[in-house]
């Protein structure tokens, strides 16, 4: 048992005498005697560093890591470079604080700063925030900075991620706020029941690009909808992808949103990821969360610090717009030097490897007999048919066995990802695979 | 320090990837924005990182005494187990039976929590200390909604409240009541019984307080609110003074958040990622955000809440986050848990008690694991402010402590060593502080224009704000 | 310390100037700009939108506050100061050349001191 606690017996005893209390519970006597416990918690007893290591081990080792996925759905298996890890493993840094004092947190300013740089340049964004949780909530936290009086009412297309219309549901719930689904036609976004569902009180649109079935949308039309209508137009949009397709701020964007866990980071079962969040000149005091900005100090020096504070909880606090305070920031870090590391060719090969690969696997699963349920362009995830669940199933158990984790269950078929890790090899085997099946 | 961008030179890069084997793919229409990333080579880029990293301060460079913040040592063993790859390298959505493990750590890290906090379900979806909050009251918001209750508009907060308390407040939809503070910070009873009524949604509250001191009518006041209909949400925020020593669940609280990256040992990171665990009685568990993990006959899987508010992010909050808490709490256990709590409340204590003789103390000890100094007479009689005194500390290679808050204390340092700070740390930096201060009367010139040993020098703020610079320029 | 003797004053420290009976312009005073400090930000209101005299029209921030600019006159918002978008800083520099917004139709006033008396006030406050 330990609990880093440095102090001995003796030490305990002097620093209790020049308090002037006689005992360790003397401290808690404001505490009502009543409620202290009186046994302690019901907890096992503390572990050796060695038992602690066993026993999380032992639970490491009940999980099964698949050599080759082929799932994404919301969370990529990239290639993280090797300096990524060994750059923001270092102590300073993952052990810091928020940076409030911008004397000694330059480093963290910096990479922050260079962090909402890149996020600019891969949206053509103006300005981009610190981060935020993940690409759910900063696509739910888009809607408070839409909303007006008159504006009110949401609308998200029915081709997003479905946890993120859930999380966007969730956080209308609290607000109040009506939030509509706009229904999607052959795997994309309905732009005629779009047109008819604006009314004059809609305060946004929010797509997402490559949407959930990894189509991509005509994000032009569509916001040229939003915004005749009068709403803002916010999409949601894949980092990777993002090196390859229009930028948001090209196809008409007001808001730009994703999750960067692409960027650099593991799948880790969900977390931690990170949200990033980028806007116009015209929306930048509307951003919710930190945002760093060059300034200069006393003696003339470039430097950073935390920046229009003034829309933040902390100052702001029932008026303020979103209650966020910590953010991901070694998540949006690690974004950083992954970016740095792949530079624009390496975004744009990883990319191009992404989108060949799932074209591959397509065509190849379309040769033994898949169809692909929708028909328009998409990036690295498709939907290949396959309506009875015992057959999914059993493609599924079959891929497993070669130890490939293949697509995401999804509504009469199932969601395939392709990244740049896989190769041409695994992804014949995976057709091989595949085929047996449909064809026993 | 040059940007990243503005190091190595076109055509400098790594060598990451391979070429393509498979027919490369064109989009009918792709990108045609310039894309400005670095052009660094690895060794540039690694050099850059490194000495980014030598201008930051972090737990392991020295003294952190953040009020609120709870800086406390984060154990290395912690961060080997959340990267094993048996953890990293699992996919959210890969089948349940393949990840037993990690579910299985969920739900010990959930079952072990929640005897901490005396509370019957916890999920670990929440990211961040505000986020837990969020999803709190709207445990809360929800268990009014569902009972046709659709009078109760208010949630009340002290005005000694950290400001995340309010703003989650409107952020689900509720107006904000403001209580004030007795003179011992505490919350005024006679004020809070003015306050409930058939409005009363409930109450956010932080015990020990923002001030440091452990509110010792918390049964009344909980007892107040519940009278009145409302519930009582418990802002873990300080949680570290009295975990195994006393429960929020027994304080009359119905939910809680804790930040793991507080009270158990998780790193900061900057500024995230942490973890907000929230924690409810069994009557708001219906309501909590899906999916929960739960076990029947040694299997683990999920279950969504029959009435749940739904989610708050992305699968099942930041788990690696967790897996470092629950390797911190399976080395604590039953009674380093309670070891900790009461070393973190000696170590305040006790650096109070050295300060005391020199500085104004904001409310008379024992304090809980933080106190309040208040800088005012020091402020009126040499014109050096806390702010002053904190960047002076900026020359002794200390971080100085939390400036200016709760908002109730003027001219505020509120000071937290938490348990892993020795006694001979204590005594140094206690010395230090005693010197700042007499400095104050000697030359306060000198601590007008602190610091002086730093990359950076105060930073011209105003200007910052004024005219935003918030990303680099590329040369068109 | 400047209060102008031509304009009047509420206890919120904003100034009015009357620009016919039903018309005036409103700003912060000298007194509230110096509590204030350096101000980087101003929330302009929205023209067309109705003020309540002692209610919130609008907000101004420092780099560490907000603080909440209180319409001392009830009517509606007819222009706004959009030269302080770009330059909050006219708010510490000329607080009586920069107002913030005008006000028309104005039906109703809070109770306004003339400098003589705000400039007392000021004193008591401080």
């Amino acid at each position: 048992m330990g609990s880093y606690v440095p102090t001995t017996a003796a030490e305990r005893e002097q620093m209790l005498s020049k308090i002037g209390v006689e005992s360790m519970e003397e401290l808690y006597a404001a505490v009502p005697r009543e409620m202290l416990l009186q046994d302690g918690l019901d907890l096992p007893a503390g572990l050796s560093e060695l038992e602690v290591r066993e026993r999380m081990t032992a639970l490491a080792e009940k999980n099964r890591v698949f050599r080759t996925v082929l799932r994404g759905a919301g969370s990529y298996r990239h290639f993280i470079p090797a300096v990524v890890k060994s750059v923001t493993s270092r102590e300073e840094l993952v052990t810091c604080y928020t940076p409030y004092q911008a004397e000694i947190s330059q480093g963290v300013l910096q990479g922050t700063f260079e962090f909402q740089t890149m996020i600019c340049e891969l949206t053509g964004m103006d300005v981009a925030n610190a981060s935020h949780y993940d690409g759910a909530t900063a696509a739910a936290e888009t809607i408070p900075m839409c909303k007006d009086r008159k504006r009110t009412v949401a609308y998200v297309s029915a081709a997003t991620n479905p946890q993120v219309i859930e999380v966007m549901k969730t956080y209308c719930f609290a607000s109040n706020t009506e939030l509509h689904v706009v229904p999607a036609k052959d795997g994309r976004t309905d732009a005629e029941a779009l047109k008819a569902a604006l009314g004059a009180d809609a305060a946004c649109f929010y797509l997402q690009q490559p949407n959930f079935f990894g189509q991509i949308e005509d994000a032009a039309l569509l916001g040229e909808i939003a915004h005749a209508a009068g709403a803002k137009f916010v999409m949601g949009v894949n980092p990777i992808a993002c090196a390859l397709l229009p930028t948001p701020r090209e196809l008409g964007a007001d808001i730009a949103v994703g999750d960067g866990q692409p960027l650099g980071l593991d799948t880790a079962f969900g977390g931690p990821y990170l949200g990033f969040m980028a806007t116009t000149g015209a929306l930048m005091r509307k951003l919710p969360g930190r945002i760093v900005g060059q300034t200069k100090d006393v003696d003339g020096k470039t430097g950073y610090v935390l920046t229009l504070s003034a829309r933040e909880q902390h100052i702001r606090r029932e008026k303020a717009s979103s209650n966020i305070c910590s953010n991901q920031a070694l998540c949006a870090f690690t974004a950083g030097v992954y970016l740095a590391a792949m530079g624009e060719a390496g975004m744009k090969q990883c990319a191009r490897l992404c989108i060949s690969k799932a074209h591959y696997l397509a065509a190849g699963l379309e040769k033994i007999g898949c169809r692909l349920k929708y028909s328009g362009e998409f990036f690295h995830e498709f939907v290949t048919e396959t309506a009875c669940p015992d057959c999914r199933r059993r493609i599924l158990d079959a891929l497993a066995e070669k130890d490939i984790l293949g697509g995401a269950e999804v509504d009469g078929g199932i969601l395939w990802c392709v990244t740049e890790l896989v190769s041409k090899e695994k992804l014949d085997e995976t057709i091989a695979t595949v085929k047996e099946v449909l064809h026993a | 320090m040059k940007l990243i961008f503005e190091q190595g030179a076109e055509g400098h890069c790594l060598h990451l990837l391979p070429a393509c084997d498979v027919p490369e793919y064109q989009l009918s229409a792709e990108r045609t924005a310039p894309l400005h990333l670095p052009h660094v080579s690895e060794n540039e880029l690694t050099r850059h990182y490194t000495a980014l990293c030598r201008q930051i301060h972090g737990v392991n460079d020295g003294f952190y005494p953040l009020g609120s913040c709870t800086m406390k040592y984060n154990p290395k063993i912690d961060e080997e187990m959340a990267s094993l790859p048996g953890f990293t390298k699992l996919h959210p959505l890969q089948p349940e039976e393949t990840a037993q493990g990690a579910l299985e750590a969920l739900h010990i890290l959930g079952t072990e929590l929640g005897e901490v906090f005396g509370m019957d379900a916890v999920t670990f979806q929440p990211a961040a200390g505000a986020h837990g909050e969020f999803t709190g009251v709207l445990l809360i918001k929800a268990y009014h909604t569902d009972r046709g209750d659709t009078a109760r508009t208010k949630i009340i907060v002290p005005d000694s409240a950290h400001g995340t308390n309010p703003a989650t407040a409107a952020m689900c939809g509720y107006q904000v009541v403001n209580i004030a503070s007795n003179d011992k910070g505490g919350v005024d009873l006679d004020a809070l019984r003015a306050a409930v009524g058939p409005d009363t949604a409930g109450l956010m509250l932080t015990n020990p307080n923002t001030v440091g001191l452990f509110d010792p009518n918390i049964l009344e006041i909980t007892k107040i609110v519940h009278n009145a209909g409302g519930l009582c949400y418990y802002d873990g925020a300080n949680l570290n003074a009295v975990m195994g020593v006393v429960r929020p669940g027994d304080m009359g609280f119905d939910c809680i958040h804790s930040n793991l990256h507080k009270t158990f040992a998780t790193p900061h990171g900057g500024g995230g990622p942490g973890a907000g665990a929230v924690g409810c009685k069994a009557f708001l568990r219906k309501y909590m955000p899906g999916p929960l993990v739960v076990e029947q006959s040694g299997k683990f899987g999920f279950e969504y809440p029959e009435k749940s508010i739904g989610r708050v992010k992305l699968f099942y909050g930041n788990f690696t986050v967790c897996v470092k808490a629950l390797t911190y709490v399976c080395t604590l256990g039953k009674e380093g848990i309670s070891e900790a709590a009461k070393n973190a409340v000696l170590n305040a204590n006790y650096m109070m008690a050295c300060l005391k003789e020199k500085f104004d103390m904001a409310y008379d000890g024992p304090c809980m694991h933080e106190f309040v100094m208040s800088l005012t007479r020091l402020h009126h009689e040499t014109g050096v402010s806390a702010l002053d005194i904190a960047k002076g500390m900026l020359d002794f290679d200390l971080h100085p402590p939390t400036m200016y808050f709760p908002l109730i204390v003027h001219e505020a340092l509120m000071v937290e060593p938490c348990e892993t700070e020795s006694k001979q740390l204590m005594d140094e930096v206690c010395g230090i502080y005693c010197r700042l201060y007499d400095m104050a009367y000697t030359d306060p010139g000198a601590l007008h224009t602190a610091p002086h040993t730093t990359p950076v020098r105060r930073l011209d703020e105003v200007g910052a704000a004024r005219n935003p610079v918030l990303r680099y320029r590329f040369e068109a | 310390m400047n209060f102008p003797a031509e304009l009047k004053y509420s206890r919120d420290h904003e100034w009015v100037k009357m620009l016919d009976d039903t018309t005036a312009l409103v700003g912060i005073s000298d007194f509230a700009q110096s509590e204030l400090g350096d101000l980087v930000y101003v929330n302009l209101p929205v023209a067309g939108d109705d003020v309540v005299a002692g209610e919130t029209a609008c907000d101004v921030e420092s780099v560490k506050a907000v603080s909440d600019v209180m319409s001392p006159v009830s009517g509606r918002i007819a222009e706004v100061n959009e030269a302080l978008d770009d330059a909050p800083e006219l708010l510490n520099s000329d607080p009586y050349g920069a107002w913030i917004f005008k006000v028309e139709d104005i039906t109703d006033f809070a109770e306004l001191l003339d400098a003589e008396d705000y400039e007392a006030f000021t004193k008591e406050e401080h």
